[in-house]
């Protein structure tokens, strides 16, 4: 359960940062989470309804224009948004001329191995590591003293904690002080809170961070240009970009996305309605030839997103090229901490040599299609180790780990058409 | 694959999901003979079901559940550990179609613990015996070394009569009912364990009760009036509303189609759930019963439990006959799609009973 915390807390910190006495229960935003959010975009089926309409009225126009054969590849860039499609059967509401193809969209998915073994070594000289809940069970590639992720460090006797924000982890590593790391993975909506608590000082001289966050523009465009390398294949036409993330960046984040490709982008939320919403919308910017970004989650995004967030975040990191796992490095990918804060820096603190583009391996265990599945280039499904050998219980691939992880939410929901199937054999659909 | 991951015990093996039955067939079914399974043609780990049933000689059964309780923290809004331990095992007794008669219990605390909660938490439990006319037979008291126990754990032994016990093998056609909100126990639980403080100030300020209750004065007068048209009965406790629903589709061979929009759940467990990335199907409950009934008589029995005070009692689906699958509960989601609703897996919430 602890494994959607940071991507919940995202939600709720794409409004507001975690501090101790904020009175939640009476914050106009929650308030307007819950009525909004349940009223108008989760439990209205007359609006579902009305979306159902507007997306099968486009999706015709376009079988008219582009011939019975072409697919509508719809990509999405966010492990929440999957997780509704899924979690709400939105795949079995879209005609099936449309596809939703899950894009890379997971932070614990495409960390590599070589930094959960540093965690895993750390865990076991003595330190104290801090760490999301999806984190806690991610399987490190090269077992470390026979501990293969941090979950089996702990059970070995190292002191793992989990917590659900670098506020928490500062509170508590305060108290103890003995040597602690927060292993800081996470998208671009981690790293305000990570540099607010470098910019305050709140790490107490004993807690370090270990920076692995990830960028998600350069790995959309990676992926798209990848997509696009295959022939025969029909490309990404329409990109549903991540809530969460922008807020901290901004709906013109993704403008390369049209100026480059040419293909609409809707930046959503993460009730079904939302997502039905931004596939009804890029299916109209495709049939009207209309194509721009639109923000289809107002009521949490901006187009210049958190302005004063990014220049904490410019304040304290440097972008710089990151290994993604089972990938390899994406160009400016990655934040590291600038010199500056190198006080807070684990790397520099405990002597962890960072990883470099020579020594950088392939670091997905054999068979696992995490890498494939992360961008977008196969489904759950087509790995020869779902649900045989990969499953939530013992996940092989990283991707079957965190909840964000396409192969977990297809796992847990039933993805992959068992649900449509069933359904169609009872009779329930035609 | 098993031996490699699992040689240690992982929380997760507690948490009463898949997990949890995969260990306890590997650790202890699979080591006793058949015929010490049960006595006679009795119910008992043989299949999985909320208490053991003991043929008499009169033709009635006796009915036997034991359970320990360990809840963290062991006082939460709307109940403590003494009313959960004392009600957990009354509605097991309750749920496999028994009348609860007697009790006993084995308490196990912790050097240094306040007496002036053990006092309570104790007072909680006599509290409910009382009130529900159930005898005290026996137990133990003991205590462990300072830190070599986390406060306290309660185990009880709940014993009852039944006519006929039920069994839980829900048949084809049959509705599947609950008795009134779900999750409430396990959101509380949840919101104080994940607890930051911003989550137990949120539950303080929201007015949301753990459920935990006997339900006694719903399923006596169920049982009697309509026994035979009640082929399953459970509590969703751990592992939740699909935790039950997942066993009955595999112990039925059959699919179970639940309506999202249905299922009760009041918006501040909806709430608390969605804000920590828990489905509140898979939050326990300690005062729902979940029962599968015979169509012909569906609607009579949801409107005798409404008499019975039960007024958010609610149909949220039937067993349906699939030719290719079985084994699934299948939900419609409340946008109209589908979703295969998968039994718990891991640690959802550890210690929330």
């Amino acid at each position: 359960m602890v494994n959607q915390l940071t991507n919940n807390q995202a939600r709720l910190n794409g409004v507001c940062l975690p501090q101790q006495s904020i009175d939640c229960w009476n914050c106009p935003v929650i308030k307007d989470r819950i009525n909004v959010a349940e009223l108008i975009f989760r439990r209205n089926i007359a609006i579902t309804r009305r979306l159902r309409e507007y997306i099968f009225k486009f999706s015709d126009i376009l079988r008219r224009s582009y011939g019975e054969d072409y697919v509508f590849k719809i990509m999405d860039f966010c492990g929440t948004h999957e997780w509704t499609i899924v979690h709400f059967g939105i795949r079995s509401l879209v005609p099936n001329n449309v596809e939703l193809v899950a894009g890379p969209g997971c932070p614990v998915c495409v960390t590599p191995s070589y930094y959960i073994e540093q965690t895993i070594k750390l865990a076991l000289e003595g330190v104290v590591v801090y760490t999301y809940g999806d984190v806690f069970r991610l399987p490190a590639l090269k077992p470390v003293n026979d501990a293969r992720s941090l979950a089996e460090a702990k059970a070995l006797g190292a002191d793992v904690r989990i917590v659900h924000s670098i506020v928490h982890a500062a509170i508590d590593a305060g108290k103890h002080g003995k040597d602690s790391v927060f292993v800081g993975i996470g998208f671009e909506t981690v790293a305000p809170g990570y540099a607010e608590a470098a910019l305050k000082n709140l790490l107490p001289s004993n807690l370090k961070l270990m920076s692995l966050v990830k960028l998600t523009p350069p790995a959309a465009f990676y992926s798209l240009d990848i997509l696009r390398e295959k022939p025969n294949d029909c490309p990404v036409m329409g990109v549903i970009a991540p809530g969460h993330v922008s807020t901290i960046i901004g709906g013109k984040a993704w403008t390369p996305i049209v100026e480059n490709y040419g293909i609409p982008v809707v930046v959503a939320g993460f009730e079904p309605n939302d997502v039905l919403m931004a596939i009804a919308e890029i299916l109209r910017q495709l049939a009207r030839n209309d194509i721009r970004v639109v923000i289809e989650y107002t009521r949490a995004v901006k187009w210049e997103g958190d302005v004063k967030a990014q220049s904490s975040i410019r304040t304290v990191f440097e972008t710089v090229d990151s290994a993604w796992r089972g990938i390899g490095y994406i160009p400016k990918s990655g934040l590291a901490l600038r010199p500056m804060f190198s006080k807070f820096d684990a790397f520099e603190y405990f002597g962890i040599k960072d990883l470099t583009p020579e020594e950088w391996r392939y670091d997905l265990p054999p068979g696992c299609k995490c890498a494939e599945v992360t961008l977008g280039k196969a489904k759950p499904t087509d790995c020869p180790l779902f649900m045989k050998q990969c499953t939530s219980d013992h996940p092989v691939g990283p991707c079957m780990v965190s909840m964000e992880g396409a192969c977990a939410v297809w796992a847990r929901f039933g993805g992959g058409g068992l649900s449509m199937e069933i359904a169609k054999d009872l009779g329930l659909v035609m | 694959m098993d031996m490699e991951f699992d040689k240690y015990i992982r929380l997760a093996h507690g948490s009463g999901g898949v997990e949890t039955s995969a260990i306890l067939e590997k650790l202890i079914f699979s080591r006793v003979e058949e015929s010490l399974k049960r006595v006679g043609n009795g119910v008992g780990i043989d299949f999985p079901d909320d208490a053991a049933a003991i043929p008499l000689p009169s033709g009635d059964y006796l009915i036997v559940t034991i359970d320990a309780y360990t809840v963290n923290p062991p006082f939460f809004p709307g109940g403590d550990i003494g009313v959960l331990a004392a009600s957990g095992s009354i509605n097991d007794v309750l749920m496999m179609g028994g009348k609860p008669l007697a009790m006993l219990d084995s308490v196990v605390v912790e050097e240094g613990f306040p007496m002036d909660d053990l006092s309570k938490i104790i007072d909680s439990f006599i509290d409910i015996l009382k009130k529900e006319g159930i005898a005290l037979i026996g137990g133990d008291f003991k205590v462990m070394p300072k830190g070599q126990l986390d406060k306290i754990v309660i185990t009880t032994v709940g014993i009852g009569l039944a006519k006929k016990p039920i069994v839980d093998v829900p048949r084809v056609g049959d509705k599947i009912i609950v008795s009134d909100y779900v999750g409430d126990h396990g959101a509380v639980i949840l919101a104080y364990q994940l607890g930051s403080d911003v989550s137990t100030e949120l539950l303080e300020k929201s007015r949301l009760r753990s459920d935990v209750r006997p339900l006694t004065k719903l399923m006596l007068p169920l049982i009697e009036k309509y026994g035979d048209y009640i082929h399953a009965a459970r509590d969703p406790t751990r592992g939740g509303l699909s935790m039950v629903l997942n066993d009955w589709a595999k112990a039925s061979n059959a699919i179970i189609v639940v309506d999202e929009s249905a299922i009760p759940v009041r918006p501040e467990v909806s709430f608390f759930a969605g804000m920590l990335g828990i489905d509140p199907l898979y939050l326990a409950s300690e005062g729902v019963a979940v029962l599968a009934v015979d169509p012909q008589v569906a609607d009579e029995v949801m409107a005798y439990m409404h008499s019975l005070g039960f007024v958010n009692a609610r149909i949220i689906g039937e067993v349906r006959k699939s030719e290719k699958y079985s084994g699934y509960v299948l939900m419609r989601t409340v946008s109209g799609g589908f979703r295969i609703l998968e039994p718990p897996r891991g640690d959802l919430v550890p210690r929330i009973c």
